[in-house]
């Protein structure tokens, strides 16, 4: 479907989508290093970061503020922040910018909180569409064993406990996300995935991954996109930043 | 032409809200920049509660959860067309959804200035795309009655350098450069804006009053047409 709008710039967009403890941000990470190690200018964006929206979610999330349609709308607005000021501008400079979550996360995840899918498919039309998108397919068990094993508490928005599912933080989670795993994966042809078995090992994965970059992307990579000469390879590494 | 009927979306109905229980009544105030709207909103709003409606009058940017973050975000050079569309959209969302909704439940007269067709219109006028703001705004309800209150850059020039004596940034679309200076900005942008609330006029069955008529001549044509409402 051609939702979004098609990149016909220099640079290329990675984008990697999965529910929380799929891993998918381990792999971004070692993705992005051994880009940067053959020199390419690598960047990279993170879900709801813009700093111009950071207060409003911030006072949205501390208050419990946020309706099914605000908490998309606040979501959106931080996107195309990123999108506006950081990713396109970098994207049309030849650069290869990796963003941790993209549109399809709020394809998922503001469904399951009860807005519709055609209307929220549409609020994001302006996204510059993935050169690659990458699905980190992980069963609920294995996720909620990372995320419970792994991290602080969780959070009230994370857990779903807006939506009434359950007084229990860990069961609202348990069933939050696991109608999100159900989101991403009715959408796998429609958006065009390229699905990773995330119960492999972080190696295997990665190395899925760099084959099918190579693979998908490896003619293009070689034309067009910037690279730092191999003397440039400090500025490289100090060049890359996270918004 | 005036509503009677119970509110209704305009197509993504919002959860949780039963419309039979909107007993209250939805009137807009439109228009461009420095047309006279908060001017004609505050006398309204008391003749209203004079004829013993309670008022709740709204605008853009007020609300609890985004209207700060978006005067801070005007404040700074960083603001893209489509943040802020978007940014405007969840501010109106909140007011809507824990302001306009609740106050039309308790059969309040929501008065407000300015609704979803300025967020369009400024977004058209900045060169985004029509269906995709239609539908992204398109969970708002649709109003008792909307007034617009239609003026020429031309009328609207004067308004602005007698009152304020000066262009605002936004009002003239400098983030968009429209024009070598604030002035030739302005007159490029708001014609751009008005001729996207022309284009609306029909389709969203705006109420056209003449703008460049004495407020007083306004104020009396806008009770007259209210009244009919109740």
């Amino acid at each position: 479907m051609p939702l979004l709008v098609p990149n016909r710039y220099r640079g290329k967009l990675i984008v990697v989508e999965g529910i929380d403890g799929s891993g998918k941000s381990t792999q971004l990470s070692l993705l992005s290093q051994w880009l940067r190690s053959q020199c390419f200018a690598v960047a990279f964006s993170e879900w709801n970061s813009s700093p111009l929206v950071r207060e409003t979610t911030k006072r949205g999330k501390k208050k419990n503020m946020f309706t099914p349609v605000t908490f998309s709308l606040i979501h959106a607005t931080d996107f195309a922040d990123r999108l506006e000021r950081y990713i396109v501008p970098l994207v049309k400079s030849g650069a290869i910018v990796c963003a941790d979550r993209y549109a399809y996360t709020a394809f998922a995840r503001d469904v399951v909180r009860g807005v519709s899918r055609r209307w929220v498919r549409n609020l994001y039309r302006f996204a510059l569409r993935p050169n690659l998108a990458f699905y980190f397919r992980v069963p609920l068990e294995v996720a909620i064993g990372r995320i419970l094993g792994g991290r602080n508490a969780i959070k009230f928005y994370e857990a779903g406990m807006d939506l009434g599912l359950s007084r229990n933080v860990e069961e609202s989670f348990r069933i939050f996300q696991g109608r999100i795993l159900d989101e991403y994966e009715a959408m796998i042809q429609e958006v065009g995935f390229h699905v990773i078995d995330a119960t492999g090992s972080i190696e295997e994965q990665q190395q899925q991954m760099r084959d099918i970059v190579m693979r998908e992307l490896g003619e293009s990579l070689r034309n067009g996109v910037m690279r730092a000469s191999a003397g440039d390879m400090d500025a490289a590494q100090t060049a890359a930043r996270v918004l | 032409m005036l509503l009677k009927q119970p509110l209704a979306f305009y197509s993504e109905s919002l959860a949780g809200v039963d419309r039979d229980e909107l007993q209250g009544k939805l009137i807009v105030i439109e228009g461009p920049d420095s047309v006279g709207r908060s001017t004609q909103v505050a006398r309204l709003r008391t003749w209203l509660e004079h004829q013993g409606h309670a008022v709740l009058d709204t605008g853009m940017a007020r609300g609890a959860l985004a209207g700060k973050g978006i005067s801070q975000a005007k404040e700074g050079n960083t603001l893209g067309p489509i943040t802020m569309t978007l940014f405007y959209a969840t501010d109106f969302a909140d007011r809507l959804e824990n302001e306009i909704i609740p106050a039309l439940r308790a059969g309040f007269v929501v008065l407000t200035d300015r609704y979803i067709f300025s967020l369009m219109a400024r977004a058209i006028a900045r060169g985004e795309d029509r269906p995709w703001i239609e539908r992204v705004a398109s969970f708002a309800l649709v109003p008792h009655a909307i007034y617009y209150l239609r003026a020429e850059v031309r009328d609207l020039l004067p308004r602005v350098v007698l009152g304020r004596g000066a262009f605002d940034h936004w009002e003239s679309g400098m983030d968009m450069r429209f024009g070598a200076d604030m002035h030739d900005s302005f007159v490029k942008y708001q014609t751009r804006v008005i001729h996207a609330l022309d284009r609306m006029a029909k389709r969203y069955n705006f109420v056209i009053i003449d703008a460049t008529k004495t407020p007083d001549q306004i104020f009396r044509e806008l009770q007259r047409s209210i009244g009919k409402l109740f």
